[in-house]
């Protein structure tokens, strides 16, 4: 495996930015800010493996049982929640954009001035 | 910038982005060699420490409790905000679902989609909760517990009954849900500074057996409060954008 899950890490994000510079619609847009945010679950969960380690809850494996970690498991679990709060946040701005200026195309909003 | 030069901004600025990470890889450790003495050294004490057998549950309700306290606020702010930037503009009125359309008929929801998110509304809710309240001892916990618990009144949305879904969750009700979830949370943390402990000491008895549901002290129950906070919190989010729909321009 050696590297493989990191090298998905930058292809996911390099896919993600791409789509946020090129994208001609906020709601598409957005959806791609998820998909660079994506990036980082794999990222953490990568960072935490342990060859062999088993999942790091102790209810039906003995205690000291190789685990893998699971600090960067509450983190992953910290950017999911945060995440949700960005998306929808950014949803009512993207709302509120075409209900003012009846578009939703970023080069277009952009020659709005608020 | 037209679209093209953006994208031969966007295709130097990326390759230099995938060189400094493929660099920055080469001093890592690979794949499944964990270098770290965090995540080892945790998994040996947290059993002992808290009687939660999950771990990650303990970390977020405990060892980080002070981060999602923060987490949990963020939640909070954001259905707020969202609230705050959805709200009624001046030259917008509210109208009655389905007034406009008088000439057109909506086909309705089919009876095969209505019953069957009907009889899932039940489970999903026990599910929810049953997530939302065994955080010490399994994958679980209040995060992913409120979720389903919201998922399980969206499902009276997706059975065609918008205004059972409203009727259900008004949002006086959801607003003091989501202050009992997020305050209940913050109080835990603050009792303990009243008892002269650090905020957020786990003062309850731990229990005995790690991984029952009277086990881990403050973190079963926070993780409860989390719960209610993000089933309320989520449920507020979708409303407010369903009631975009119902938003017309004077």
């Amino acid at each position: 495996m050696g590297i493989f899950p990191f090298l998905v890490v930058a292809w996911v994000v390099v896919a993600g930015l791409y789509g946020i510079v090129t994208s001609r619609d906020l709601i598409h847009q957005i959806v791609c800010l998820i998909v660079v945010q994506s990036s980082t679950y794999v990222l953490l969960l990568g960072v935490g493996y342990v060859t062999g380690g088993a999942a790091p809850y102790f209810f039906d494996i003995p205690l000291h049982t190789k685990a893998v970690d699971p600090v960067v498991q509450a983190l992953a679990l910290t950017d999911v929640v945060v995440e949700a709060a960005v998306t929808a946040l950014l949803l009512s701005f993207a709302i509120q954009a075409q209900k003012r200026f009846g578009t939703l195309d970023p080069t277009e909003l952009a020659e709005f001035k608020g | 910038m037209s679209p093209a030069a953006r994208r031969w901004a966007f295709l130097i600025a990326g390759s230099g982005l995938v060189a400094f990470y493929l660099w920055g890889l080469t001093g890592l450790p690979g794949f499944g060699d964990y270098p770290g003495p965090y995540g080892t050294i945790i998994n040996q004490v947290a059993v002992t420490q808290t009687k939660a057998t999950a771990v990650v549950s303990a970390i977020n309700f405990e060892y980080r409790g002070i981060d999602t306290v923060g987490e949990e606020f963020i939640l909070f702010a954001a259905a707020a905000g969202m609230s705050v930037v959805l709200r009624k503009l001046r030259e917008e009125r509210e109208t009655e679902p389905a007034d406009e359309a008088d000439s057109r008929t909506v086909p309705p929801s089919s009876s095969a989609v209505r019953v069957a998110a009907l009889l899932m509304v039940g489970p999903t809710a026990v599910l929810g909760w049953w997530l939302a309240s065994h955080a010490q001892a399994s994958p679980s916990g209040g995060f992913q517990g409120g979720v389903i618990l919201a998922s399980a009144l969206l499902l009276i949305y997706l059975a065609g009954e918008f205004l059972s879904f409203r009727r259900l969750s008004p949002d006086a009700l959801l607003d003091a849900v989501e202050a009992v979830g997020a305050g209940g949370f913050a109080a835990i943390g603050l009792a303990a500074i009243v008892m002269n402990l650090p905020y957020l000491y786990n003062y309850l008895p731990l229990g005995t057996i790690p991984g029952a549901v009277s086990s881990s002290g403050t973190i079963a129950l926070i993780s409860f409060f989390v719960g209610i906070e993000v089933a309320a919190a989520f449920t507020a989010i979708v409303g407010e954008l369903l009631d975009q729909t119902l938003l017309r321009s004077a």
